[in-house]
């Protein structure tokens, strides 16, 4: 196998474009485990991890502008106020060590529907800045990344060079299922983010389907309810009926598997708890009431 | 090898030598090595010109081999050897007990991850993309894989004697007529899926061509038992194989059985090169074998004023495709099957199967797991039943000196069974979270993954009471050896002992350190690496080894404490009183000083080699499964409270609590570090650990999918240690190591029913187990 190691963004998407088959590598906490495993089966390897600018981010004009090598235990450190859902799904993934090296473009790059990071960037309206050293900057919408298991909507020429991701206008939330307290790959996750300046709600769950995948119909509903009953800043009491229902459109937005990990049936179920506490928790409402 | 063996070299360096001897926490030699990583493990070994073995596996259950071609991978750069089961020089097959396991497969395969070929190449990757080049015709077979449809009579036939491994059947008193007058019955239908022993140093070791033979570096539980295979399936005597014990990281009975051991070994005879085998993580799964998958049918039927009248069952233990151990885990359930209370009625059925499952042997707890999780549920079910206290229920029927087990044995070593309870019962409780106060996300079912602020979670507390014999047990000649020698070093006296006893982690070789400093009052002593030079020690197994190898040791220093003294009275003359070693010198009981040791022995070491048998032979049970079949037993109590979202069937266990009589902490530390240990582990098979297996394909062989306890899912343990004297043991010892793991999995499931109020009848628990579910 060839690995190269482009010292800036400008070699590796020229490395990319020589190497339209290479794959890209930057924490290594994904292409490793499929490299040991004999699953990785492209000839070349493009190592990002000379490429500083892949690891900063800024904000402006109300968005947050993530390289994608950014690793997850900076984004738990630095990006708790502007992007909190995100921040939340940072700190759930694997280890210390983990954190230190795993980043929202590998997660991105590796397309797995189990990928933390992926329900608040769907919840969130991510858009995914692709570049490529032929065409430039190409912004694909992170709804309209995910392809199947595994497969993403990058071009062979391109990289991901970061995430755009909106500045949190609202309270976002994020839970995860494992059958272990830490260290756990998700056997469902979900997410939810309310814009309370477009009055909008956004969704994402995780490791249920194909893709990650989001809840348009439970959205709407949600948004309607709070609209109705003019409770988008929290204090007001959403009934019990109606957080219920959102509970049932986003287990029934789901397309989840019986795997190692879990029984589609609990998915289902458990999707339907995370995403009632999860929005009581963001509306700062009580469940039990 | 030879007759007067060079002495091996210190298993550790260690620089200032601790001072404490028998009873004191004297911190483990190993440990500064073993966080610091510069321990040496087995898969750190290395040899000038060493070849790496990589292993060809089965991806079928069952299947025939018509043919293995194996030209293309021996066409590969780099490739030195391919081997199958043409090349195996002697045996074809290996076992603890039945050699009924190919050493490389023939016709046939019988498990998924069965060995097939073997090929040694210059480098680890070249040695794997060879043995992708291994072409094996493979005619699948219909798996067999349910342990009942196996045992049945129109079963298609595994092996030549049949699917049935051992089929104890125990019968003691009148069952028929117990039940007759039972005032209350409970039945209950049990399962226990695969653990794993989950060792964080996979199957690795070093083989070497010798002159007349090989020499092996292998982490192992047993290096006598291992020589003993590896001459048969090499043709050699036993002489000509030289195993040498190699940094061990875990076993839990998982290095009982052979791994890489005939493999390397071979590849070695047939290239004269070193060969190291280095498994890793996945193939791990396949190398060794699993805990027996149990299905336990249980009747107790009691008096009203709540004594056990009887208990009749019927028990199948999965022993996957070979034999493994599997006898022996069986004479286990078959002595802990009612649990450690009085039953004057028995009547149980115990099988080990053989399937196309992966093969099963030993594991920590080995038989008593799996019973203690059953007649524990159990007994809450009677005290339901009954109305009565479950830890009062289990008081009352509890055995104590004297009793006599379902097997006949009487039990004559202490027994403190109520005692454990009414002190764990009298233990504080953890406190209850403050109502409405915010919670730290990792005091929650879920920890940091953020799944509740408190919504669902309801408290349970349960109670469990465990036991299993220690030592080996069914008539096997438990003994081991140990070789003490003292000697004059830089004017100071050094001890040297040496024994072929596996430090598998659990702190044997402190534990030697410590007996020798105490029986000879010498405080430098070294410990030496364990190899097939000096007498077996027996398996590191059983909770044995601090009691027979410590009891070698014991006896070696005696021998040894013996001739230091008839030199010190040679040369100094006959003294009035007895005398003592104390500090590095002979003295009197005044005091006085007769003579250092370093001048008794200056020039003239002094060199004993002991043997040490506990002082009771153990019987095979006969065909009623009656018989004086165990050493002793050990007991440990445990109490879990656990917090479980009933919503989302996520469980934070928040304290164990523990008391264990221990006979004799003869390093109270390592007591601490066994019961804590066992504990986590107890605790992954009620909660997460199982190797999943589906028409006898295992779908999780890593540690993404097979979940171990991690820091965030092991609560604090609050440990009560009891000290009543093992009489038959040294210095009132008895052994520690698997009681822990046996009803602490029973205590958090009791606390899981008391919370959720479901039936939870099978471990380890999934989350689709304790939440109600809409049907899809």
């Amino acid at each position: 196998m060839q690995v190269l190691s482009p010292a800036t963004w400008r070699e590796a998407l020229e490395a990319k474009a020589a190497h339209p088959d290479a794959g890209a590598i930057q924490g290594g906490t994904d292409v490793m485990v499929e490299l040991n495993f004999d699953r990785h089966h492209s000839a070349t390897l493009i190592d990002l991890g000379r490429v500083t600018e892949l690891c900063e981010w800024e904000r402006d004009n109300g968005r947050v502008r993530l390289g994608a090598g950014v690793p997850y235990a900076r984004i738990v450190a630095e990006l708790r106020e502007p992007l909190p859902g995100l921040a939340l799904a940072a700190r759930t993934v694997g280890s210390p060590q983990i954190r230190n090296r795993g980043s929202v473009g590998g997660n991105l790059g590796a397309a797995s529907p189990a990928g933390d990071a992926h329900p608040p960037l769907l919840a969130g309206g991510a858009v995914v800045e692709a570049q490529s050293a032929a065409r430039g900057v190409r912004l694909i919408d992170v709804a309209d990344f995910y392809l199947g298991p595994k497969r993403n909507a990058l071009e062979p020429d391109e990289l991901i060079a970061a995430v755009l991701m909106p500045v949190a206008r609202g309270p976002q939330q994020f839970s995860k299922i494992g059958t272990r307290n830490a260290m756990v790959i998700a056997a469902c996750s979900f997410a939810v983010a309310f814009d309370q300046t477009a009055r909008t709600v956004g969704t994402g769950i995780g490791s249920a389907g194909p893709t990650p995948l989001r809840a348009a119909e439970a959205e709407a509903f949600l948004a309607a309810a709070l609209d109705e009953r003019g409770a988008w800043e929290g204090g007001r009491r959403l009934d019990a009926g109606t957080l219920e229902r959102f509970g049932e459109l986003v287990s029934a937005a789901a397309r989840p598997i019986d795997d190692v990990r879990a029984t589609a049936a609990f998915r289902r179920h458990a999707l339907g708890v995370m995403a009632q506490r999860t929005a009581a928790w963001a509306l700062d409402l009580s469940l039990e009431g | 090898m030879s007759q007067t063996p060079t002495l091996p070299a210190p298993v550790y360096p260690r620089e200032a030598p601790a001072r404490d001897g028998v009873g004191a926490s004297v911190r483990r030699a190993d440990a500064r090595l073993k966080v610091s990583g510069g321990f040496d493990y087995s898969s750190d070994l290395s040899a000038d010109q060493a070849l790496w073995g990589s292993t060809v596996r089965s991806p079928h259950a069952h299947a025939r081999i018509r043919g293995i071609d194996i030209a293309q991978a021996l066409a590969h750069p780099g490739v030195r050897a391919v081997l199958t089961h043409a090349d195996v020089p002697g045996a074809k097959c290996y076992g603890l007990k039945v050699a009924d396991q190919p050493v490389l497969a023939s016709d046939v395969v019988r498990y998924h991850g069965e060995p097939v070929a073997l090929v040694a190449a210059d480098h680890p990757e070249t040695a794997r993309r060879a043995a992708a080049k291994v072409i094996v015709d493979y005619e699948p077979l219909p798996p067999l894989v349910d342990p009942e449809q196996a045992l049945g009579a129109d079963a298609p036939r595994l092996h030549p004697d049949g699917n049935v491994v051992k089929h104890v059947h125990l019968e003691r008193g009148d069952v028929a007529g117990a039940a007759a007058q039972a005032d209350v019955v409970v039945r209950g239908t049990y399962e226990v899926g695969m653990q794993d022993q989950a060792f964080l140093g996979p199957e690795s070791g070093l083989a070497i061509p010798t002159d007349t033979g090989v020499e092996l570096h292998v982490a192992t539980q047993w290096l006598h038992d291992d020589r003993r295979q590896l001459a048969a399936c090499l043709a050699l005597p036993e002489e000509a194989v030289h195993v040498v014990g190699a940094g061990v990281g875990g076993a839990f009975g998982g290095r009982e059985d052979l791994s890489m051991q005939v493999h390397a070994s071979m590849l070695a005879l047939h290239t004269r090169r070193p060969v190291r085998i280095v498994y890793g993580r996945e193939e791990s799964f396949f190398g060794h074998v699993h805990r027996h998958p149990a299905r336990l049918h249980y009747e107790h039927g009691a008096t009203a004023d709540g004594r056990l009248a009887y208990v009749r069952g019927r028990i199948l233990l999965d022993g996957g495709a070979y034999a493994s151990k599997s006898a022996a885990v069986c004479l286990v359930a078959s002595g802990t099957a009612v649990g450690p209370y009085v039953v004057p009625n028995v009547a149980f059925d115990l099988h080990a199967i053989y399937t196309n499952n992966p093969p099963c042997g030993a594991m920590r707890g080995f038989g008593a797991v799996q019973t203690c999780f059953a007649y524990e549920a159990q007994m809450d079910r009677l005290a339901e039943a009954l109305g009565i206290d479950p830890v009062e229920l289990r008081r009352r029927n509890a055995i104590e000196t004297g009793s006599q087990m379902p097997t006949g044995q009487r039990v004559d070593g202490p027994a403190p069974v109520a005692e454990l309870l009414e002190r764990l019962q009298a233990m504080p409780l953890p406190a209850e979270p403050a109502a409405g106060a915010p919670r730290d996300l990792r005091e929650l079912p879920g920890g940091v993954s953020n799944t509740t602020h408190g919504e669902g979670v309801r408290r349970g507390i349960g109670y469990a009471v465990g036991f299993k014999n220690v030592g080996m047990g069914g008539g096997v000649d438990d003994y081991s050896t140990a070789r003490v020698r003292v000697s004059e070093d830089r004017g100071e006296p050094l001890v040297e002992v040496h024994t072929a006893a596996c430090e598998v982690g659990q702190g044997g070789i402190t534990i030697h350190e410590q007996i020798a400093r105490d029986e000879l009052g010498i405080q430098r002593v070294v410990v030496l690496t364990p190899d097939t030079s000096v007498g077996s020690a027996g398996c590191t197994a059983g909770s044995r080894q601090t009691w027979i190898t410590g009891g070698a040791v014991k006896t070696a220093c005696e021998a040894v404490r013996a001739e230091l003294l008839r030199r010190a009275v040679e040369r100094c003359g006959a003294s009035d009183t007895a005398l003592a070693v104390k500090g590095g010198a002979v003295v009197a009981d005044t005091g006085a000083l007769l003579a250092p040791v370093a001048e008794l022995v200056a020039g003239d070491p002094i060199d004993e080699t002991r043997e040490y048998r506990p002082p009771r032979r153990t019987q095979p049970l006969d065909e009623n499964g009656q018989g004086d079949s165990f050493l002793t037993f050990g007991f440990a109590a445990h109490r879990a409270v656990v917090d479980v979202d009933v919503d989302l069937g996520l469980v934070r266990v928040v304290e164990i609590a523990t008391v264990q009589d221990v006979g004799r902490a003869i390093n109270p530390l390592a007591v601490e570090g066994q019961i804590e240990g066992g504990i986590a582990q107890g605790l992954g098979l009620a909660l997460m650990e199982e190797v999943q297996v589906r028409d006898g394909i295992v779908r999780n062989p890593s540690f993404t999918d097979y979940l171990i306890p991690t820091i965030l899912d092991m609560p604090p343990v609050r440990t009560e240690i009891l000290e009543y004297p093992q009489p038959l043991a040294p210095y009132g010892l008895n052994g520690v190591g698997e009681p822990p793991t046996i009803a602490s999995t029973a205590a958090i499931l009791s606390a899981l029913r008391a919370a959720t109020g479901r039936p939870l009848t099978r471990v380890p628990v999934r989350p689709d187990d304790i939440v109600e579910m809409q049907a899809a």
